[in-house]
């Protein structure tokens, strides 16, 4: 990044705001109270703040491994269904297996990954085996997910809550048992650690380290600057994309399973589980760049979006506003980093 | 018997309205995907034109003023997708789904503002063919715009494989490079088929608001611009087997709307997962057999 840089993205965000509170102001709201709204509902106190860390941890998940396949060149686009994929398999471990006490958590967690990480990979495989394009089979398949998950929960043999007595079932599963979720530190009027922010936090640094600092990283940054010259120093490029690939799969599934077991849902797989993370996080890694470290700043801006944006409604705004300051700022984060022609923006 | 015939008719009328704004959007995604842009911005430009169709309608009192601005809409977006990825040289993806938030957001919020009302367009029933058995009162009465297809269908064949414009576009697509090579300005041939796409696909959206539905409701494209990318893939980028696949995907939703109200039961959500089961299917079989654009999804720069 340039000397200019930090001052033109502050710019950038003015811009967005400002645009933003013109719409407000045009539609006859008060952008001043909307600001308030939106500070108060995500920093304001103890629980605001909590609830904006809740937000922060699965969105940083499905950004970091965004990141990661971004970097290789494998554009992954379904993030959304593989957070889908990985609540559901996390559920599936969390309700079936019988493992005791908290490491039913930790399998809950490694089976979100492994599920969604496979889930992503069947693109790549799809890719490799007849040249379909990754952005195209990944998006198509969020679709499927989302089917997959309502034929799960709506199938009594699968995951489908069990009926007590005469009572109906709902579309969604059984509550994870306490040892699957995950743990918090504080409780819910004070202020409240979740176990899966330091997943996020950690799959960050892991992340940024790996990319940076490793032979792997460099072999993956490198497959995806110039395949052609990859390919000439011996690189597998094509496998090298497929782990990539599947470790950013497996990440957004994390996300579902952090999804899943933390204070953020009912802790049952829901068909709208996912609640457009998967989206929002790959919004996250276009404005970070693809860089994982920056990921945790930007998913805690989106995650402040998120938590102030329920709070909008008292002032009389409605709460999509926040989507289109999400969508104005990660628009005015992708087109000047091409404008400033740095090297594989494009 | 009768009971049979009418349960076709109604199916078959339902299909046709669910087919209808597909097919539109369809001609323009086919337009812009044979010039090399993988455009996933239908979903935007579907969605603004439903509401610009309904918010027009409602300030001027005419439906029909109100399709013409989701046109004008619809083209506005595909000129908004074409700078960025084509002038600015945007990741083409980036782009498009930024777009499709932008707009879901902006019309959600818009949508909750003000008071849109009803705006419906005039219905058009031929005289004699609607008396026909079965097919008289789906094929023949309809919303005016439905119409419009007959024309539209041939002249988006005609204009990509049979017009100058056509062959320079298809080359654009097929071989950017070479393109150049021959004096075709790549870039400017893929943004203006993104216009011809914005503006179809906004056609297909405002017919959805204006004709079928006459009114505005929040996220009412529910997806369609996907299944319209999905309709051009499982067609193998040739524009009969694009509208096949629009009518298959047409067909599919209307029965799973309908078969359960007849009584009988279907898993509604593999109903609605056949589409895209249906394209990756297709292009995991066909892919290296069929007529995929040879640069589809490949920006262009000229590097000299």
């Amino acid at each position: 990044m340039t000397r200019t840089g930090p001052w033109l993205s502050a710019a950038i965000v003015a811009a967005a705001l400002v645009l933003s509170g013109l719409l407000i102001a045009v539609t006859g709201g008060s952008p001043a109270a909307a600001l308030r709204a939106l500070v108060e509902g995500s920093l304001g106190d103890a629980a605001a703040v909590s609830q904006t860390l809740l937000y922060a941890a699965p969105l940083m998940l499905v950004a970091v491994g965004t990141c990661c396949s971004a970097r290789s060149g494998a554009f992954n686009i379904g993030q959304e269904g593989q957070v889908l994929i990985g609540a559901l398999a996390g559920a599936a471990a969390g309700l079936r297996l019988a493992v005791p006490g908290p490491a039913l958590a930790l399998v809950v967690l490694f089976a979100a990954a492994l599920a969604a990480g496979a889930w992503a990979w069947l693109s790549a495989l799809m890719n490799r085996l007849r040249g379909v394009d990754i952005a195209v089979s990944t998006l198509l398949m969020t679709f499927l997910a989302q089917q997959v998950v309502a034929f799960a929960v709506t199938t009594p043999w699968l995951l489908q809550e069990s009926r007590w007595g005469a009572a109906a079932a709902l579309p969604q599963s059984n509550r994870l048992p306490a040892g699957a979720l995950l743990g918090s530190l504080g409780d819910h009027p004070g202020p409240q650690l979740n176990l899966g922010l330091g997943v996020g936090l950690v799959a960050a640094l892991l992340m940024a380290v790996a990319l940076g600092r490793t032979r792997w990283g460099f072999r993956l940054t490198v497959a995806g600057l110039n395949p052609a010259a990859a390919r000439h120093a011996g690189i597998p490029v094509t496998a090298v994309g497929g782990v990539a690939l599947a470790v950013s799969g497996a990440l957004a599934g994390m996300a579902g399973a952090v999804l899943l077991a933390s204070p953020l849902s009912t802790n049952r797989l829901q068909p709208d589980i996912s609640i457009n993370i998967g989206w929002d996080g790959l919004l996250v890694a276009l404005i970070a760049r693809d860089r994982p470290l920056l990921t945790i700043p930007v998913a805690g801006l989106f995650a402040v979006l998120r938590a102030g944006g329920s709070f909008l409604a008292a002032t009389g705004v409605p709460p999509y506003l926040v989507d289109v300051v999400k969508a104005l700022l990660t628009l005015a984060f992708v087109a000047p980093a091409v404008l400033r022609r740095r090297p594989g923006a494009a | 018997m009768s009971g049979v015939a009418e349960d076709l008719a109604t199916i078959l009328s339902s299909g046709i309205r669910l087919t209808a704004p597909l097919v539109f959007a369809a001609c323009g995604e086919y337009v812009a995907e044979r010039a090399g842009t993988l455009n996933v911005s239908v979903e935007a430009m579907m969605l603004g034109a439903a509401f610009g169709a309904i918010a027009v309608a409602g300030l001027t009192g005419s439906a029909t003023v109100g399709l013409l601005a989701g046109v004008l809409l619809g083209a506005l977006v595909g000129a908004v997708h074409g700078a960025l990825s084509h002038r600015w040289h945007v990741n083409t993806f980036v782009v498009g789904l930024v777009l499709n938030a932008l707009v879901l957001g902006l019309t959600s919020y818009l949508v909750t503002v003000g008071e849109l009302g009803r705006h419906q367009v005039a219905q058009v029933s031929v005289p004699v063919l609607r008396d026909l058995p079965v097919l008289g009162a789906p094929l023949f009465v309809e919303r005016w715009p439905v119409y419009l297809l007959l024309a539209l269908v041939p002249l988006t064949w005609w204009l990509v494989e049979r017009s100058r414009w056509g062959l320079e576009l298809r080359a654009a697509g097929e071989n950017p490079e070479a393109a150049d090579m021959t004096g075709i300005r790549v870039n400017l041939r893929r943004r203006q088929a993104l216009l011809w796409c914005g503006a179809l696909a906004g056609l297909g959206g405002a017919y959805l608001a204006v004709g079928e539905v006459g009114s505005f409701n929040q996220n009412m494209t529910a997806g369609r611009g996907y299944l319209v990318i999905a309709a051009v893939i499982f067609g193998g980028w040739r524009l009969g087997r694009t509208l096949a696949g629009c009518a298959v995907f047409g067909l599919a939703d209307a029965l799973r709307l309908a078969l359960p109200a007849l009584g009988y039961t279907v898993n509604s959500q593999l109903l609605v997962s056949a589409p895209y089961l249906l394209a990756l299917l297709a292009m995991l079989l066909f892919t290296t057999r069929q007529r995929r654009p040879g640069a589809l999804a490949r920006p262009f720069r000229r590097t000299s």
